[in-house]
């Protein structure tokens, strides 16, 4: 009977499977090691509560995939499996896209195209093809847990960075005071202004260069050959 | 000196190799080169031509930039008081000590906080690294002081300047290996970040405007020729003719008051005669370069020319020349397109790559007024451009001389 020979079964939270959920937090990120999904995380770190809805968005969308696709990986023929991945991915897309726009309208408007533009998100595509295809659904469950975290932490600092810096504020809520003439209070009272580039995107590269530093030069193995 | 000396002799070996206070030896190696020659030399196969060294090089840079920082000092003084009274009209040497002194209290702090700010980050880079602090400093902190408009809050100084230093200059491996200018890198942080604070009508001259009364630069005046509502230092060009326009600014800022500085602007850069000093000096001592000069103002020429032959706007039809004495032109083509780390390296690369800053500095200019000052962002341009003309030059010639091989 094949019952003998088969293995024993991996426990759920295996030192291997722990790892899948890990790595990408750090050693492995998908932004500042991968350097995948930059695109997105300069567009729409501008505010926190963008940085955070976001990475909801991939969250669900690489969670969902990962799990669809590791399902039908079997099924999948290779020569069409981009086309296949294609199609899960931008149905889970439209679904985000439209809970955010009856749930969340003022973020949807601010996230303008970037939610549908999950769809060309490196990461997803990545985790789909060099994961999900091979592996079976409980791994790529937590490989997506691991990665969409490993984004969203990224995105969420860069985030908080920005706002405070940008706005003043962190997640709408006034930090350094306002700066609205005539009724300032706080820090702007004393001379302190908004950091305009703070908004434009090219900052938000130089942060996340910033984290790739710091990162590199706390674990030197990270460090590519030239 | 003797008495100095023996006292850094006897606190040398606490910070060699192996000594209590090892760690702390990048910050006493600085100060002691600072004040005497040093000791060690080259075992072997050095390529020394001269005795000067990297500090003595920047000396020679500070010393250029004398005059520019006394003729702003003064300047700033003067503008501050025409500020004050709202009269453009007030005699330039009139209150001669006066203006010097609150010259000197709105731009030595600047000074002070540039060079404090830029050199604490140089020295936690010095520790951390553990390697002598990097002379490059002296000369950026001198120049980000010289390019800032007297109005700046001191803490945006001190802010851009540690953006600067750690963004434009550390993070690429420090002095000698960063790839833009970072004085300008400093001024565009700000100009970008803090709007408001750089640019406009009321940030050239320190202290409060009287009300009514407009600050602007040349250049600012100028920018406003591109649209419906022509403005030379506050009052309105009434006939809107491209002619009468250029011919009232002619009149407030003639080219003689221009190319003496006595004109609002950045602290250190309108005198083009201050200019020309430093850039004599730079020459003499060869530490400038020649090439870069010359081809910058050619290049600024050029534009300027180019401009006047498509003449569709009043802004257009400002004589060539002119474009050459306002503004951070001057300033920028002789201290800031010279850097020897950020500037090409080949001989027709720095003809090119001068030729583009200038001509480029003359577009930014016109076409777009929106950045009234387009010196600053035409270097950092053809900084970044530097290695790639470098790198073509390199190839043509070593295709030419590949050619005279096959050929013979």
């Amino acid at each position: 009977m094949s019952e003998d020979v088969k293995k024993p079964s991996e426990p759920l939270f295996s030192k291997k499977n722990k790892k899948l959920v890990t790595d990408p937090l750090t050693d492995n990120n998908p932004i500042t090691i991968q350097v995948l999904g930059i695109c997105s995380a300069l567009a729409i770190t501008v505010q926190v509560e963008q940085g955070v809805v976001m990475s909801a968005a991939v969250l669900f969308v690489l969670i969902f995939g990962n799990v669809i696709i590791s399902l039908l990986r079997n099924m999948i023929p290779s020569r069409i499996r981009i086309i296949v991945q294609l199609v899960v991915v931008a149905s889970l897309v439209i679904i985000v896209d439209q809970l955010l726009a009856a749930f969340l309208p003022d973020v949807s408007e601010k996230l303008s195209v970037f939610v549908g533009l999950i769809i060309t998100n490196c990461i997803i595509m990545g985790r789909f093809e060099a994961f999900a295809m091979a592996n079976k659904p409980w791994p790529s469950f937590m490989d997506a847990l691991g990665n969409s975290f490993g984004y969203a932490w990224i995105l969420i600092l860069v985030s908080i960075i920005r706002e405070l810096f940008g706005s003043g504020s962190f997640y709408g809520i006034p930090i350094f005071g306002s700066p609205l003439p005539g009724e300032e209070w706080g820090l702007y009272t004393m001379g302190y202004m908004n950091n305009n580039m703070m908004i434009l995107p090219p900052m938000a590269l130089i942060i996340v260069g910033i984290i790739i530093w710091v990162q590199r030069s706390r674990n030197t193995a990270l460090i590519e050959e030239h | 000196m003797k008495f100095l000396e023996k006292i850094v002799h006897k606190h040398e070996p606490k910070f060699a190799k192996g000594g209590k206070l090892e760690k702390w030896n990048p910050i006493f190696e600085s100060f002691t080169t600072l004040a005497f020659t040093p000791a060690i030399t080259t075992s072997k196969g050095s390529h020394i031509r001269d005795g000067v060294d990297l500090k003595r090089t920047m000396m020679m840079v500070i010393l250029a930039l004398v005059p520019c920082l006394l003729f702003g000092i003064y300047n700033t003084g003067h503008w501050e008081l025409v500020a004050q009274e709202g009269n453009r009209a007030i005699p330039y040497l009139d209150q001669f000590w006066s203006k010097v002194g609150a010259g000197a209290f709105v731009v030595l702090p600047l000074v002070v906080v540039s060079y404090a700010s830029g050199l604490i980050v140089e020295f936690i880079f010095g520790v951390i690294k553990g390697h002598a602090l990097h002379e490059g400093f002296l000369v950026s902190g001198m120049l980000i002081p010289l390019v800032m408009p007297a109005d700046v809050p001191l803490w945006m100084v001190a802010v851009a300047t540690v953006f600067a230093v750690v963004i434009g200059k550390e993070i690429f491996g420090g002095t000698g290996m960063n790839i833009v200018n970072v004085a300008l890198t400093a001024r565009a942080f700000l100009f970008f970040a803090y709007p408001t604070k750089m640019s406009g009508d009321f940030v050239w001259m320190a202290g409060d405007e009287v009300d009514g009364f407009t600050g602007s630069t040349a250049l600012g005046d100028l920018a406003t020729f591109t649209s419906d509502k022509m403005m030379v230092a506050g009052t309105e060009v009434v006939e809107g003719t491209s002619e009468a326009a250029v011919t009232m600014f002619q009149n407030t800022y003639s080219i003689m008051d221009s190319f003496m500085g006595m004109v609002p602007g950045s602290v250190g850069e309108t005198s083009v005669i201050a200019c020309l000093i430093g850039a004599a000096l730079l020459l003499f001592t060869g530490v400038g370069s020649l090439r870069i000069m010359l081809s910058f103002a050619i290049g600024g020429l050029a534009g300027g020319f180019l401009m006047n032959a498509i003449g569709s706007n009043p802004y257009m039809d400002l004589p060539a020349m002119h474009h050459l004495l306002i503004g951070g032109f001057a300033f920028g083509a002789v201290f800031m397109a010279t850097d020897p780390v950020t500037a090409a390296q080949t001989a027709t690369g720095k003809i090119i790559y001068g030729f583009f800053g200038g001509l480029i500095a003359i577009f930014i200019r016109v076409l777009n007024p929106a950045y009234p000052e387009g010196v600053m962002l035409s270097i950092l341009f053809m900084n970044v451009m530097a290695p790639i003309i470098d790198h073509y030059v390199i190839q043509a010639n070593v295709k030419r001389r590949l050619k005279r091989l096959k050929t013979a």
